[in-house]
């Protein structure tokens, strides 16, 4: 990578369009394909068509979690095609399928080109698929197939038995054997992309919180450090210790709520009745600190909105250990426990060298053995001072899931402790000067899901041109599917929740 | 085994004492806002300009807030010149009628029970399935929560089902996009009559922050007939569970916050 000509920057930093530098697509390619190969991940990888009519820009952003640097580079394509990279790498196989559905150019020699979300080409008459008259139909699509006498297929979604949002599996069997599995989504499919488009508005940040809404914290963290960085603003420490906090009591609910699940995915009652009620504890100290159980309207650009006064920080500080306490005891039966030990180990196993060819993030990827944390890798706001250990595992199973989430658990809150411990005076929040034009901006977030990507292209007047979201799900969906290979088809509820990825953030 | 039980006798009983006593909300909560707009100044429009889903309109019949569109942000609060608009601890919210949401800063009218006939078939057992059409997740959370201990709402006869040919009705989350709308149909179809609608949420009542998107349909109401609207961004457990009771005659109160 030393001879890389694509542009270095840092999370949460901005720099003009213009030093990024316009490479040849077969460099373009080369140098994707390249530092994947090497081990370091594509973080986003997108079109943009601002430029010229008929031309769509290629742009990609390449993850180097040891020198916490992001390479930008960026690509033109003037005709309808451009040579597929998925073939050699994997990781960009779903970046790949958007790119195609959003601007009607064809990837050539994809091996699974399908829409993403089925909507109707951002370029009207440039339609990816060929497809004419009304738009593109949900769902309707050929699936992958497995021949034979005795294999049959079991379709289920979009509305699923549980309170949960909506998604299409469909499952290649033998018997009870999964052969393959395929997820086809889409049904969340709410235009936040689009909307995003000559934003800031005054609607912006409550979109960037409803993108997926269990993880609002993350998503506006993301977002706010976006604008921060167009605007040239620095964050109070105080408001990065508030955000740092939400962000882990957000870790916190979702991870408690999911222990809770896989407990009852496999008739473990006990722990299943307290996380779910644990979890609302940790919801009511995010109320406590900003009114909303999911932080709605506390992560504001330039800081926090709210402040955690004196009496506030005492009663958080109580609620937390009584509510650690509480998971602790209703977590450890778990790993006590033979019958769900035995249902946890080996099931649905993902190899290190499958999470690293898909890219995954998050917990889902540091159970398979993979470092990857932002928080370590890209450190931004209140994690440039404060390091949170990175839990990893390596059975890449059920049980590798559940057990980071047990570990991250503990950590967050020993990190939330320490921080409301010792939290530092002043105020939280700083006006916003106005956004740079013709800049671009990157934020990486370590989400309770995993890393949350925000990158931002503004236009002559310092509103977004181009604002693209990469969820955690986005990269992990692949990875839930190859976990069902060669499972039984009933463990896919406990596979599905030991990933738990989110449809609307994926759907957008 | 052992461990399993000392774990329950430390866990404890949690289920709140609601309805007879309600739990302390968290002060900060943004219950429903309170409006003294006796007070503004002619022509400020400070709090509708701001308001992210226009929810706000201020004309020659006074002050109305939509509060099946407010997203209970501080918006309006923080642009008010004069401080004139604060969030209550009311949680209590639900109404029949779409436009009882269109509220005038200080009485809301709550949902009526339904009819006596009705209330006799779904007045102690009432199923429920939820459709998420373009849910976050939030509302779907909030939702989920009914289930666990603390609110327990089985206790009152309602449950969540997972086949619509099981349920009395269906709860609608997300603002229904366009790749939902067959399924929310469907689902709809397949639940035996006489069936019950539930709106819970900004967006499933109005489309909420993606309201004017070509993508969804802002809302379920132009789809279905919705019998109850429970606002929220996402709703409050409590106001949610208030919502069901007083659909079914549970709660034996006024139907007006003030």
């Amino acid at each position: 990578m030393s001879d890389i000509r694509f542009a270095a920057i840092r999370t949460g930093q901005a720099i003009s369009r213009a030093r990024i530098p316009q490479v040849p697509f077969d460099e373009f390619r080369q140098t994707v394909v390249a530092a994947a190969a090497e081990g370091r991940r594509v973080a986003a990888l997108f079109g943009d068509a601002s430029g010229p009519p008929g031309q769509v820009d290629l742009y990609a952003v390449l993850a180097d979690g040891v020198r916490s640097l992001l390479h930008v580079g960026q690509t033109p394509i003037e005709v309808g095609e451009f040579a597929a990279l998925t073939p050699d790498c994997p990781q960009v196989h779903l970046f790949e399928r958007e790119i195609a559905e959003q601007f009607g150019i064809v990837p050539a020699g994809h091996p699974w080109l399908k829409p993403v979300r089925f909507h109707a080409s951002y370029r009207p008459g440039c339609d990816a698929w060929n497809r004419s008259g009304a738009g593109p139909v949900v769902g309707v699509l050929d699936f992958y197939r497995v021949a034979g006498d005795q294999v049959h297929e079991v379709a289920v979604g979009p509305v699923h038995a549980g309170v949960i949002e909506p998604g299409h599996f469909r499952f290649q069997c033998h018997g009870e054997r999964v052969f393959h599995l395929e997820i086809s989504l889409g049904y969340q499919h709410r235009g936040v992309s689009r909307a995003l488009v000559g934003g800031p508005k005054k609607r912006t940040v409550h979109l960037l919180e409803e993108t997926a809404g269990d993880a609002s914290i993350g998503h506006a963290t993301a977002y706010c450090q976006i604008v921060e960085a167009l605007a040239g603003t620095q964050v109070p420490i105080r408001g990065e210790v508030v955000r740092g906090v939400a962000l882990e009591l957000e870790r916190l609910a979702n991870h408690t709520v999911d222990l809770g699940a896989l407990a009852g995915d496999v008739g473990f009652l006990p722990t299943a009745a307290f996380c779910g009620r644990i979890r609302g504890d940790f919801l009511n100290l995010t109320a406590l600190i900003c009114g909303s159980r999911f932080g709605r309207g506390l992560v504001r650009p330039g800081g926090a909105a709210f402040d955690i006064d004196e009496t506030r920080r005492v009663q958080c500080l109580e609620r937390l250990d009584a509510a650690v306490h509480d998971v602790e005891s209703a977590v450890s039966l778990l790993w006590n426990a033979a019958s769900v030990q035995a249902r946890f180990e080996g099931t649905g196993a993902v190899s290190i060298e499958t999470a690293r060819a898909l890219g995954l993030v998050g917990p889902a990827a540091r159970a398979c053995g993979l470092e990857h944390d932002a928080r370590q890798d890209f450190p931004s706001g209140i994690f440039r001072f404060v390091q949170v250990p990175v839990s990893v595992s390596l059975s890449g199973d059920v049980l590798a899931r559940a057990y980071i989430r047990w570990l991250e658990i503990q950590r967050s809150a020993a990190f939330i402790r320490e921080q409301l411990h010792s939290l530092p005076a002043g105020p939280v929040r700083r006006e916003v000067a106005p956004l740079g034009s013709g800049q671009i901006a990157i934020a990486l977030v370590e989400g309770w899901r995993g890393e949350i990507c925000h990158v931002a292209l503004t236009d002559a007047y310092g509103c977004f041109s181009n604002y693209r979201i990469v969820d955690p799900s986005f990269h992990n969906w692949a990875g839930l599917a190859l976990a069902l290979r060669d499972q039984q088809i009933s463990d896919f509820p406990l596979c599905n929740k030991s990933f738990n990825l989110s449809y609307c953030g994926h759907d957008l | 085994m052992i461990q399993a039980l000392l774990a329950r006798l430390r866990q404890g009983h949690r289920t709140l004492a609601y309805p007879k006593g309600v739990p302390t909300l968290p002060d900060r909560f943004r219950g429903l806002p309170i409006v003294d707009s006796s007070r503004c100044p002619a022509d400020c429009r400070d709090c509708a300009n701001a308001c992210p889903t226009d929810a706000i309109a201020i004309d020659d019949r006074g002050f109305r807030l939509d509060l099946g569109r407010c997203l209970f942000c501080t918006d309006c609060v923080e642009a008010c010149p004069d401080g004139l608009i604060r969030h209550s601890q009311e949680y209590r919210l639900s109404v029949r009628r779409r436009e009882d949401l269109v509220y005038d800063g200080r009485t809301l009218k709550l949902a009526e029970a339904l009819d006596q006939k009705t209330r006799r078939i779904f007045g102690r057992s009432l199923k429920l399935r939820q459709v998420s059409a373009g849910g976050s997740g939030a509302c779907e959370a909030d939702l989920n929560v009914l289930g666990t201990v603390v609110f327990d709402m089985g206790r009152f006869g309602i449950q969540f089902v997972a086949s619509p040919r099981h349920a009395d009705g269906i709860v609608v989350t997300g603002p229904v996009s366009e790749n939902m709308r067959t399924a929310l149909l469907d689902t709809y179809a397949a639940v035996p009559a006489p069936k019950l609608v539930i709106a819970v949420g900004a967006e499933a009542i109005s489309g909420g922050i993606f309201r004017g998107h070509d993508e969804v349909h802002d809302g379920c109401g132009a789809l279905l007939p919705v019998d109850l609207f429970i606002p929220g961004w996402p709703p409050h457990p409590l106001t949610i569970l208030d919502g069901l009771l007083r659909l079914l005659g549970r709660l034996e109160e006024p139907g007006q916050t003030a």
